[in-house]
Protein backbone atom coordinates (compact mmCIF):
# COMPACT_ATOMS: atom_id res chain seq x y z
CA UNK A 1 0.00 0.00 0.00
CA UNK A 2 2.83 2.39 0.92
CA UNK A 3 4.69 1.53 -2.32
CA UNK A 4 1.52 2.04 -4.38
CA UNK A 5 0.75 5.40 -2.76
CA UNK A 6 4.37 6.50 -3.22
CA UNK A 7 3.99 5.72 -6.93
CA UNK A 8 1.08 8.15 -7.27
CA UNK A 9 2.92 10.86 -5.36
CA UNK A 10 6.04 10.31 -7.53
CA UNK A 11 3.90 10.56 -10.67
CA UNK A 12 2.50 13.90 -9.52
CA UNK A 13 6.01 15.14 -8.67
CA UNK A 14 7.30 14.15 -12.15
CA UNK A 15 4.40 15.98 -13.83
CA UNK A 16 5.27 19.05 -11.76
CA UNK A 17 8.96 18.83 -12.76
CA UNK A 18 8.23 18.46 -16.49
CA UNK A 19 5.78 21.32 -16.46
CA UNK A 20 8.28 23.64 -14.75
CA UNK A 21 11.01 22.84 -17.30
CA UNK A 22 8.76 23.62 -20.29
CA UNK A 23 7.30 26.89 -18.95
CA UNK A 24 7.51 30.07 -21.02
CA UNK A 25 6.87 33.58 -19.72
CA UNK A 26 3.50 34.75 -21.00
CA UNK A 27 3.00 38.52 -21.08
CA UNK A 28 -0.31 40.17 -20.17
CA UNK A 29 -1.26 40.92 -23.81
CA UNK A 30 -0.71 37.23 -24.70
CA UNK A 31 -3.18 35.94 -22.09
CA UNK A 32 -6.30 36.20 -24.21
CA UNK A 33 -7.01 32.46 -24.08
CA UNK A 34 -5.79 32.01 -20.51
CA UNK A 35 -8.23 34.69 -19.32
CA UNK A 36 -11.23 32.96 -20.91
CA UNK A 37 -14.01 32.22 -18.39
CA UNK A 38 -13.79 28.48 -19.21
CA UNK A 39 -10.08 28.43 -18.28
CA UNK A 40 -10.55 29.32 -14.61
CA UNK A 41 -8.53 26.94 -12.43
CA UNK A 42 -11.18 25.84 -9.98
CA UNK A 43 -14.73 24.66 -9.55
CA UNK A 44 -17.49 26.97 -10.71
CA UNK A 45 -20.37 28.22 -8.56
CA UNK A 46 -22.84 25.96 -10.36
CA UNK A 47 -20.85 22.94 -9.12
CA UNK A 48 -21.34 23.82 -5.43
CA UNK A 49 -24.26 21.41 -4.85
CA UNK A 50 -22.48 18.64 -6.79
CA UNK A 51 -19.46 18.93 -4.47
CA UNK A 52 -21.81 18.97 -1.51
CA UNK A 53 -23.56 15.68 -2.42
CA UNK A 54 -20.17 14.10 -3.22
CA UNK A 55 -18.86 14.99 0.25
CA UNK A 56 -21.96 13.35 1.79
CA UNK A 57 -22.00 10.23 -0.40
CA UNK A 58 -18.24 9.56 -0.61
CA UNK A 59 -15.55 9.07 2.04
CA UNK A 60 -13.02 11.45 0.46
CA UNK A 61 -13.13 15.24 0.39
CA UNK A 62 -10.89 18.24 -0.19
CA UNK A 63 -8.75 20.05 -2.83
CA UNK A 64 -11.78 20.52 -5.07
CA UNK A 65 -12.94 23.87 -3.71
CA UNK A 66 -15.30 22.25 -1.20
CA UNK A 67 -14.80 21.41 2.45
CA UNK A 68 -12.09 19.00 3.57
CA UNK A 69 -14.05 18.18 6.71
CA UNK A 70 -16.59 19.68 9.07
CA UNK A 71 -19.20 22.35 8.44
CA UNK A 72 -21.90 19.75 7.79
CA UNK A 73 -23.05 16.31 8.89
CA UNK A 74 -21.05 14.81 6.04
CA UNK A 75 -17.96 12.58 5.85
CA UNK B 1 -6.35 101.35 -19.39
CA UNK B 2 -8.93 98.92 -18.06
CA UNK B 3 -9.20 97.31 -21.47
CA UNK B 4 -5.38 96.91 -21.74
CA UNK B 5 -5.31 95.22 -18.29
CA UNK B 6 -8.07 92.80 -19.26
CA UNK B 7 -6.24 91.97 -22.51
CA UNK B 8 -3.01 91.35 -20.58
CA UNK B 9 -4.84 89.11 -18.07
CA UNK B 10 -6.42 87.20 -20.96
CA UNK B 11 -3.03 86.73 -22.67
CA UNK B 12 -1.53 85.57 -19.39
CA UNK B 13 -4.30 82.98 -18.93
CA UNK B 14 -3.82 81.71 -22.51
CA UNK B 15 -0.10 81.37 -21.80
CA UNK B 16 -0.80 79.38 -18.65
CA UNK B 17 -3.20 76.99 -20.38
CA UNK B 18 -0.63 76.17 -23.08
CA UNK B 19 1.59 74.70 -20.33
CA UNK B 20 -1.32 72.94 -18.56
CA UNK B 21 -0.86 69.74 -20.55
CA UNK B 22 1.86 67.79 -18.79
CA UNK B 23 3.36 64.51 -19.85
CA UNK B 24 1.68 61.60 -18.09
CA UNK B 25 4.05 60.16 -15.50
CA UNK B 26 5.26 56.69 -16.31
CA UNK B 27 3.71 55.19 -13.18
CA UNK B 28 0.33 56.93 -13.43
CA UNK B 29 -2.54 54.71 -12.26
CA UNK B 30 -5.92 54.51 -13.94
CA UNK B 31 -8.57 56.19 -11.80
CA UNK B 32 -10.43 53.71 -9.57
CA UNK B 33 -13.53 54.72 -7.68
CA UNK B 34 -13.29 54.52 -3.89
CA UNK B 35 -17.04 54.07 -3.54
CA UNK B 36 -18.45 50.74 -2.47
CA UNK B 37 -20.04 49.27 -5.60
CA UNK B 38 -22.14 46.18 -6.17
CA UNK B 39 -19.94 44.04 -8.37
CA UNK B 40 -21.82 40.79 -8.88
CA UNK B 41 -24.85 38.79 -7.72
CA UNK B 42 -25.18 35.03 -8.27
CA UNK B 43 -28.23 32.83 -7.79
CA UNK B 44 -27.59 29.09 -7.78
CA UNK B 45 -30.45 26.59 -7.49
CA UNK B 46 -30.10 22.82 -7.53
CA UNK B 47 -32.48 19.90 -7.34
CA UNK B 48 -31.00 16.58 -6.25
CA UNK B 49 -32.67 13.17 -6.02
CA UNK B 50 -31.09 9.87 -5.01
CA UNK B 51 -32.14 6.26 -4.48
CA UNK B 52 -30.48 3.06 -3.30
CA UNK B 53 -30.95 0.12 -0.93
CA UNK B 54 -28.18 0.42 1.64
CA UNK B 55 -29.44 2.97 4.11
CA UNK B 56 -27.14 3.45 7.12
CA UNK B 57 -30.13 4.47 9.26
CA UNK B 58 -31.46 0.91 8.96
CA UNK B 59 -28.10 -0.85 9.30
CA UNK B 60 -26.96 -1.00 5.66
CA UNK B 61 -30.27 -2.15 4.17
CA UNK B 62 -33.39 -0.27 3.15
CA UNK B 63 -34.30 2.71 1.03
CA UNK B 64 -31.93 5.64 0.52
CA UNK B 65 -34.53 7.75 -1.27
CA UNK B 66 -33.85 11.45 -0.70
CA UNK B 67 -34.63 14.74 -2.42
CA UNK B 68 -32.91 18.06 -1.81
CA UNK B 69 -33.68 21.53 -3.15
CA UNK B 70 -30.78 23.92 -2.56
CA UNK B 71 -30.78 27.67 -3.14
CA UNK B 72 -27.80 29.95 -2.72
CA UNK B 73 -27.42 33.68 -3.29
CA UNK B 74 -24.09 35.46 -3.10
CA UNK B 75 -23.59 39.20 -3.35
CA UNK B 76 -20.20 40.75 -4.00
CA UNK B 77 -19.27 44.38 -3.21
CA UNK B 78 -15.95 46.01 -4.02
CA UNK B 79 -14.13 49.27 -3.32
CA UNK B 80 -10.63 50.69 -3.59
CA UNK B 81 -8.83 52.39 -0.73
CA UNK B 82 -6.36 55.30 -0.75
CA UNK B 83 -3.49 52.93 -1.59
CA UNK B 84 -5.41 51.47 -4.58
CA UNK B 85 -5.93 48.13 -2.83
CA UNK B 86 -9.14 46.39 -3.84
CA UNK B 87 -11.43 45.30 -1.01
CA UNK B 88 -14.04 42.68 -1.90
CA UNK B 89 -16.87 41.83 0.50
CA UNK B 90 -18.94 38.73 -0.24
CA UNK B 91 -22.19 37.87 1.53
CA UNK B 92 -23.62 34.43 0.90
CA UNK B 93 -26.81 32.81 2.11
CA UNK B 94 -27.93 29.25 1.43
CA UNK B 95 -31.01 27.22 2.27
CA UNK B 96 -31.50 23.49 1.61
CA UNK B 97 -34.87 21.79 1.96
CA UNK B 98 -34.62 18.03 1.98
CA UNK B 99 -36.84 15.05 2.53
CA UNK B 100 -35.42 11.63 3.33
CA UNK B 101 -37.12 8.26 3.43
CA UNK B 102 -34.21 6.78 5.41
CA UNK B 103 -34.07 9.54 8.06
CA UNK B 104 -37.78 8.83 8.52
CA UNK B 105 -36.71 5.40 9.86
CA UNK B 106 -34.98 6.79 12.93
CA UNK B 107 -38.28 5.86 14.53
CA UNK B 108 -39.13 2.49 12.95
CA UNK B 109 -42.65 2.47 14.37
CA UNK B 110 -43.81 5.84 13.03
CA UNK B 111 -45.53 6.08 9.62
CA UNK B 112 -43.93 9.47 9.18
CA UNK B 113 -41.87 11.26 11.78
CA UNK B 114 -40.43 14.78 12.10
CA UNK B 115 -37.05 13.44 10.90
CA UNK B 116 -38.49 12.71 7.42
CA UNK B 117 -37.69 16.26 6.30
CA UNK B 118 -35.50 19.14 7.40
CA UNK B 119 -34.21 22.57 6.40
CA UNK B 120 -30.57 23.62 6.51
CA UNK B 121 -29.48 27.27 6.64
CA UNK B 122 -25.87 28.29 5.88
CA UNK B 123 -24.84 31.95 5.71
CA UNK B 124 -21.25 33.16 5.28
CA UNK B 125 -19.29 36.41 4.90
CA UNK B 126 -15.80 37.02 3.53
CA UNK B 127 -13.41 39.96 3.05
CA UNK B 128 -10.55 39.90 0.54
CA UNK B 129 -7.87 42.60 0.10
CA UNK B 130 -5.88 42.57 -3.16
CA UNK B 131 -2.73 44.64 -3.62
CA UNK B 132 -1.76 44.81 -7.31
CA UNK B 133 1.49 46.65 -6.51
CA UNK B 134 2.76 43.92 -4.17
CA UNK B 135 0.89 41.18 -6.09
CA UNK B 136 -0.61 39.83 -2.84
CA UNK B 137 -4.07 39.08 -1.53
CA UNK B 138 -5.27 38.44 2.00
CA UNK B 139 -8.71 37.24 3.09
CA UNK B 140 -10.78 36.18 6.07
CA UNK B 141 -14.13 34.39 6.19
CA UNK B 142 -16.76 33.31 8.69
CA UNK B 143 -19.60 30.85 8.18
CA UNK B 144 -22.41 29.08 10.00
CA UNK B 145 -24.69 26.13 9.30
CA UNK B 146 -27.81 25.01 11.13
CA UNK B 147 -30.02 21.96 10.66
CA UNK B 148 -32.08 20.01 13.15
CA UNK B 149 -29.29 17.70 14.34
CA UNK B 150 -26.16 19.67 13.39
CA UNK B 151 -24.78 23.13 14.08
CA UNK B 152 -21.52 24.55 12.72
CA UNK B 153 -19.41 27.71 13.01
CA UNK B 154 -16.45 28.22 10.71
CA UNK B 155 -13.53 30.67 10.49
CA UNK B 156 -10.82 30.90 7.87
CA UNK B 157 -7.94 32.97 6.55
CA UNK B 158 -6.18 32.97 3.18
CA UNK B 159 -3.06 34.49 1.63
CA UNK B 160 -1.60 34.40 -1.88
CA UNK B 161 1.30 35.96 -3.79
CA UNK B 162 2.04 36.15 -7.51
CA UNK B 163 5.42 36.21 -9.21
CA UNK B 164 6.76 39.41 -10.83
CA UNK B 165 5.68 38.22 -14.29
CA UNK B 166 2.24 37.11 -12.93
CA UNK B 167 2.83 33.61 -14.33
CA UNK B 168 2.98 31.86 -10.94
CA UNK B 169 0.99 32.11 -7.73
CA UNK B 170 1.34 30.43 -4.36
CA UNK B 171 -1.49 30.35 -1.86
CA UNK B 172 -2.20 29.26 1.68
CA UNK B 173 -5.53 28.82 3.51
CA UNK B 174 -6.40 27.76 7.04
CA UNK B 175 -9.94 26.81 8.04
CA UNK B 176 -11.56 25.71 11.31
CA UNK B 177 -15.08 24.39 11.91
CA UNK B 178 -16.41 24.13 15.46
CA UNK B 179 -19.48 21.90 15.25
CA UNK B 180 -22.08 20.40 17.57
CA UNK B 181 -23.79 17.07 16.77
CA UNK B 182 -27.16 16.38 18.39
CA UNK B 183 -27.15 12.87 19.81
CA UNK B 184 -30.40 11.55 18.34
CA UNK B 185 -30.35 7.77 18.78
CA UNK B 186 -32.62 5.28 16.98
CA UNK B 187 -35.90 5.04 18.90
CA UNK B 188 -35.27 1.53 20.24
CA UNK B 189 -31.89 2.52 21.74
CA UNK B 190 -33.18 5.48 23.73
CA UNK B 191 -33.34 5.28 27.51
CA UNK B 192 -34.52 7.86 30.01
CA UNK B 193 -30.91 9.12 30.37
CA UNK B 194 -30.14 9.70 26.65
CA UNK B 195 -33.46 10.99 25.39
CA UNK B 196 -35.93 13.72 26.18
CA UNK B 197 -38.50 12.83 23.50
CA UNK B 198 -38.82 13.91 19.89
CA UNK B 199 -39.57 17.59 20.42
CA UNK B 200 -37.34 18.32 23.43
CA UNK B 201 -33.63 19.21 23.51
CA UNK B 202 -31.23 16.38 22.74
CA UNK B 203 -27.77 16.13 24.30
CA UNK B 204 -24.96 17.28 21.99
CA UNK B 205 -21.30 16.46 21.42
CA UNK B 206 -18.60 18.51 19.71
CA UNK B 207 -16.90 17.80 16.39
CA UNK B 208 -13.99 20.12 15.50
CA UNK B 209 -12.25 20.20 12.12
CA UNK B 210 -9.03 22.01 11.20
CA UNK B 211 -7.54 22.15 7.72
CA UNK B 212 -4.78 23.91 5.86
CA UNK B 213 -4.49 24.20 2.07
CA UNK B 214 -1.44 24.91 -0.09
CA UNK B 215 -1.78 25.81 -3.75
CA UNK B 216 0.66 26.53 -6.57
CA UNK B 217 -0.50 27.69 -9.99
CA UNK B 218 1.73 27.89 -13.04
CA UNK B 219 1.13 29.26 -16.54
CA UNK B 220 2.99 26.87 -18.85
CA UNK B 221 2.32 28.65 -22.15
CA UNK B 222 -0.38 30.73 -23.85
CA UNK B 223 -2.81 27.79 -23.83
CA UNK B 224 -2.00 25.70 -20.75
CA UNK B 225 -2.08 26.37 -17.03
CA UNK B 226 -1.72 24.05 -14.05
CA UNK B 227 -2.74 24.12 -10.40
CA UNK B 228 -1.29 21.89 -7.68
CA UNK B 229 -3.21 21.51 -4.42
CA UNK B 230 -2.46 19.92 -1.07
CA UNK B 231 -4.75 19.86 1.96
CA UNK B 232 -4.00 18.63 5.46
CA UNK B 233 -7.10 18.10 7.60
CA UNK B 234 -7.64 16.84 11.14
CA UNK B 235 -10.96 16.18 12.81
CA UNK B 236 -11.56 15.52 16.49
CA UNK B 237 -14.67 14.75 18.50
CA UNK B 238 -17.87 12.85 17.76
CA UNK B 239 -17.21 11.73 14.18
CA UNK B 240 -20.02 9.20 13.71
CA UNK B 241 -23.76 9.86 13.36
CA UNK B 242 -25.77 8.54 16.33
CA UNK B 243 -28.89 7.55 14.33
CA UNK B 244 -26.89 5.20 12.07
CA UNK B 245 -27.72 1.64 13.13
CA UNK B 246 -25.30 -1.29 13.08
CA UNK B 247 -26.62 -4.85 13.29
CA UNK B 248 -24.07 -7.31 14.66
CA UNK B 249 -23.79 -10.96 13.58
CA UNK B 250 -25.65 -11.97 16.76
CA UNK B 251 -28.73 -9.88 15.73
CA UNK B 252 -28.14 -7.16 18.34
CA UNK B 253 -28.47 -3.53 17.21
CA UNK B 254 -26.16 -0.67 18.16
CA UNK B 255 -25.53 2.94 17.26
CA UNK B 256 -22.55 3.50 14.93
CA UNK B 257 -19.20 4.00 16.76
CA UNK B 258 -16.18 5.50 15.00
CA UNK B 259 -12.80 6.79 16.31
CA UNK B 260 -12.68 10.28 17.82
CA UNK B 261 -9.98 11.55 15.48
CA UNK B 262 -9.35 11.45 11.73
CA UNK B 263 -6.40 12.76 9.70
CA UNK B 264 -6.91 13.36 5.96
CA UNK B 265 -4.50 14.13 3.13
CA UNK B 266 -5.96 14.94 -0.28
CA UNK B 267 -3.60 16.06 -3.05
CA UNK B 268 -4.80 17.31 -6.40
CA UNK B 269 -3.79 18.53 -9.83
CA UNK B 270 -5.82 20.69 -12.23
CA UNK B 271 -4.84 21.27 -15.84
CA UNK B 272 -6.75 23.50 -18.27
CA UNK B 273 -5.82 23.56 -21.95
CA UNK B 274 -7.22 25.69 -24.78
CA UNK B 275 -7.29 23.38 -27.80
CA UNK B 276 -7.46 25.30 -31.07
CA UNK B 277 -9.88 28.22 -30.95
CA UNK B 278 -13.08 26.60 -29.76
CA UNK B 279 -12.37 23.85 -27.21
CA UNK B 280 -11.24 24.11 -23.59
CA UNK B 281 -10.24 20.89 -21.84
CA UNK B 282 -10.57 21.04 -18.04
CA UNK B 283 -9.10 18.14 -16.08
CA UNK B 284 -8.72 17.30 -12.41
CA UNK B 285 -7.12 14.42 -10.51
CA UNK B 286 -7.27 13.84 -6.75
CA UNK B 287 -5.52 11.26 -4.61
CA UNK B 288 -6.85 10.94 -1.05
CA UNK B 289 -5.76 8.98 1.99
CA UNK B 290 -6.74 9.06 5.66
CA UNK B 291 -5.89 7.17 8.85
CA UNK B 292 -9.20 5.27 8.83
CA UNK B 293 -7.79 3.23 5.96
CA UNK B 294 -9.66 4.95 3.12
CA UNK B 295 -7.75 5.57 -0.09
CA UNK B 296 -9.39 7.05 -3.16
CA UNK B 297 -8.75 8.31 -6.67
CA UNK B 298 -10.90 10.80 -8.50
CA UNK B 299 -10.57 11.85 -12.15
CA UNK B 300 -12.66 14.62 -13.75
CA UNK B 301 -12.67 15.52 -17.41
CA UNK B 302 -14.76 18.33 -18.90
CA UNK B 303 -14.67 19.68 -22.44
CA UNK B 304 -16.11 23.14 -23.02
CA UNK B 305 -17.06 23.50 -26.69
CA UNK B 306 -17.53 27.12 -27.74
CA UNK B 307 -20.35 27.17 -30.26
CA UNK B 308 -19.87 30.96 -30.42
CA UNK B 309 -17.49 33.08 -28.27
CA UNK B 310 -20.38 33.54 -25.81
CA UNK B 311 -22.22 30.19 -25.92
CA UNK B 312 -20.63 26.94 -24.80
CA UNK B 313 -21.66 23.34 -24.18
CA UNK B 314 -19.63 21.33 -21.66
CA UNK B 315 -20.02 17.55 -21.47
CA UNK B 316 -18.22 16.07 -18.44
CA UNK B 317 -17.30 12.74 -16.89
CA UNK B 318 -16.00 11.91 -13.42
CA UNK B 319 -14.69 8.54 -12.25
CA UNK B 320 -14.23 7.89 -8.53
CA UNK B 321 -12.91 4.86 -6.73
CA UNK B 322 -12.42 4.30 -3.00
CA UNK B 323 -11.42 1.51 -0.64
CA UNK B 324 -13.45 0.81 2.50
CA UNK B 325 -12.48 2.19 5.89
CA UNK B 326 -11.15 -0.34 8.44
CA UNK B 327 -14.38 -0.21 10.46
CA UNK B 328 -16.95 -0.98 7.75
CA UNK B 329 -18.90 -4.23 7.47
CA UNK B 330 -22.26 -4.90 5.78
CA UNK B 331 -25.51 -5.75 7.56
CA UNK B 332 -25.13 -8.38 10.32
CA UNK B 333 -21.41 -8.86 9.67
CA UNK B 334 -19.81 -7.02 12.59
CA UNK B 335 -18.56 -8.95 15.59
CA UNK B 336 -19.92 -7.93 19.02
CA UNK B 337 -16.31 -7.52 20.23
CA UNK B 338 -15.48 -4.88 17.54
CA UNK B 339 -14.41 -1.59 19.12
CA UNK B 340 -15.43 0.58 16.13
CA UNK B 341 -18.19 -0.34 13.66
CA UNK B 342 -20.27 1.15 10.87
CA UNK B 343 -22.51 -0.12 8.07
CA UNK B 344 -22.52 3.23 6.25
CA UNK B 345 -22.03 2.37 2.57
CA UNK B 346 -20.63 5.87 1.92
CA UNK B 347 -17.50 4.54 3.69
CA UNK B 348 -17.47 1.15 1.91
CA UNK B 349 -15.45 0.04 -1.11
CA UNK B 350 -17.03 1.21 -4.37
CA UNK B 351 -16.49 3.01 -7.61
CA UNK B 352 -18.76 5.54 -9.24
CA UNK B 353 -19.39 7.35 -12.51
CA UNK B 354 -20.78 10.85 -12.80
CA UNK B 355 -21.70 11.96 -16.29
CA UNK B 356 -23.54 14.97 -17.65
CA UNK B 357 -23.37 18.25 -19.51
CA UNK B 358 -23.64 21.97 -18.99
CA UNK B 359 -24.83 24.83 -21.18
CA UNK B 360 -23.61 28.39 -20.69
CA UNK B 361 -24.56 31.64 -22.37
CA UNK B 362 -22.87 34.98 -21.55
CA UNK B 363 -23.36 37.56 -24.35
CA UNK B 364 -21.54 40.91 -23.92
CA UNK B 365 -24.82 42.82 -24.37
CA UNK B 366 -26.47 40.73 -21.63
CA UNK B 367 -29.25 38.15 -21.61
CA UNK B 368 -32.36 39.42 -23.48
CA UNK B 369 -30.39 42.65 -24.13
CA UNK B 370 -30.23 43.48 -20.39
CA UNK B 371 -26.59 44.49 -19.66
CA UNK B 372 -27.01 43.69 -15.93
CA UNK B 373 -28.16 40.10 -16.57
CA UNK B 374 -24.80 38.77 -17.70
CA UNK B 375 -24.95 34.96 -17.68
CA UNK B 376 -27.15 31.86 -17.52
CA UNK B 377 -25.67 28.44 -16.92
CA UNK B 378 -27.53 25.14 -16.57
CA UNK B 379 -25.95 21.79 -15.73
CA UNK B 380 -27.25 18.22 -15.36
CA UNK B 381 -25.47 15.15 -14.02
CA UNK B 382 -26.29 11.47 -13.42
CA UNK B 383 -24.38 9.62 -10.69
CA UNK B 384 -24.10 5.84 -10.62
CA UNK B 385 -22.39 3.90 -7.82
CA UNK B 386 -21.41 0.23 -7.81
CA UNK B 387 -23.38 -0.31 -4.57
CA UNK B 388 -26.69 -0.05 -6.47
CA UNK B 389 -27.01 3.62 -5.69
CA UNK B 390 -27.86 6.34 -8.20
CA UNK B 391 -28.73 10.01 -8.19
CA UNK B 392 -29.54 12.91 -10.50
CA UNK B 393 -28.80 16.60 -10.05
CA UNK B 394 -29.78 19.62 -12.09
CA UNK B 395 -28.42 23.10 -11.32
CA UNK B 396 -29.02 26.62 -12.54
CA UNK B 397 -26.77 29.68 -12.13
CA UNK B 398 -27.91 33.22 -12.92
CA UNK B 399 -25.31 35.99 -12.78
CA UNK B 400 -26.03 39.71 -12.54
CA UNK B 401 -23.48 42.53 -12.74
Amino acid sequence: MIIKNSFYLLAIFLIMSFSFSSCTTVKAYQKGKLNDAEMVLGSRKIQKSEMSFQSYREGASGVNGGKTGGGCGCN
Amino acid sequence: MKRICLVLVGLYLILLSSFAQTKPSQDSIEYKSRKLVLEEVNFVSSYYHQDGNNSSVTGGIGTQKLSDFANIIDIKFAKYDKRYRKHTFTLEGGIDTYSSASSDKIDLTANSSASSHDIRYYPSVSWLVENDKKRTSFGINASASKEFDYQSFGLGISFSKKSIDNNREVGFKAQAYLDQVSLILPIELRTSSNSRGEHDDYPTSSRNSFSSSFTYSQIVNQKLQLLFLLDLAWQKGFLSLPFHRVYMNNNTVHSEVLPSSRFKIPIGLRANYFLGDKIVIRSFYRFYQDDWGLTSHSVDLETAIKITPFISVSPFYRYYRQSAIKYFEPYQSHLPADKYYTSNYDLSKFDSHFIGAGFRIAPPSGIFGNPHFSMIEIRYGHYLRSTNFNSNIISLNLKFK
